[in-house]
């Protein structure tokens, strides 16, 4: 049948276009970013790596770092392909020094 | 259990007396201390800054985990942050155990793996500047 099927974005249903992720910096990656936390806009279907490459464009020198960092998506570890969703807490981790 | 973050000086005899259980046998601690130099070079104070949510998450895994593996019944874990000066105990564990053994395994392999993967960054004050200690050999990893 035809005109039944609605076009995809009219669809309520349907993902939104855009996510914002909460990303946190500590120690030496909050003196990098000269602040603690952010809200970040980006696509939906963005990876950690789609965020560090959209933060790089105002701090080139977070893609030299980011190969040190480990990643941490709503406290668990992940790796920088880790996709993200809306509402996420993304931590960039330093080489942890505690004890 | 007792796993906590403090910015208050840690309170080292209410850790033991929480794992001084009768059917413990032994109790372990360890106190990881400000050393007032790095390599030679002169320490006046450290800073420690945390992931907190997290690093408790992470350090009570890691507690849990030492309590099932050698069969545990009680264990006391405390990080301090904020600034410290030298010979402030940073971190303290307590371990009891029915025999010795447990408890000296359980509490070395307490401190060796929080130093991997707990979201805590000391940073060194010197007289002319401070750095962020990051080891090449702490990477945590995905999973």
């Amino acid at each position: 049948m035809v005109g039944t099927k609605p076009p995809p974005s009219a669809s309520p249903a349907e993902a939104p276009s855009a996510i914002i992720v909460r990303v946190l910096f500590f120690a030496s990656m909050a003196d990098l970013m000269g602040e603690r936390r952010r809200s970040l806009d980006l696509p939906a279907g963005s990876t950690i790596a789609d965020a560090l490459r959209h933060m790089a464009i105002e701090v080139p020198e977070l893609a030299a770092r980011a190969p040190h960092v480990s990643f941490a998506v709503n406290e668990a570890f992940v790796s920088a392909d880790a996709p993200l969703s809306d509402g996420d807490e993304l931590a960039l981790i330093p080489p942890v020094s505690g004890g | 259990m007792i796993v906590e973050l403090t910015s208050d000086p840690i309170d080292v005899p209410r850790l033991i007396a929480h794992v001084n259980k009768p059917s413990n046998g032994g109790i372990c601690t360890f106190l990881g201390v400000v050393r007032d130099n790095a390599e030679g070079r002169p320490v006046v104070k450290l800073g420690y800054e945390a992931y907190e949510s997290m690093a408790v998450a992470q350090m009570r895994v890691i507690v849990q985990e030492a309590m099932q593996r050698w069969s545990l019944d009680a264990v006391a874990l405390s990080h301090r942050t904020g600034e410290l000066q030298i010979g402030e105990a940073s971190v303290a564990i307590a371990v009891g155990a029915p025999h010795r053994a447990e408890a000296f395994e359980a509490c070395r392999f307490i401190i060796d793996t929080l130093k991997t993967r707990v979201p805590i960054w000391k940073k060194e004050f010197f007289q002319d500047g401070a750095v962020w200690v990051e080891p090449v050999s702490s990477q945590p990893s995905a999973g």
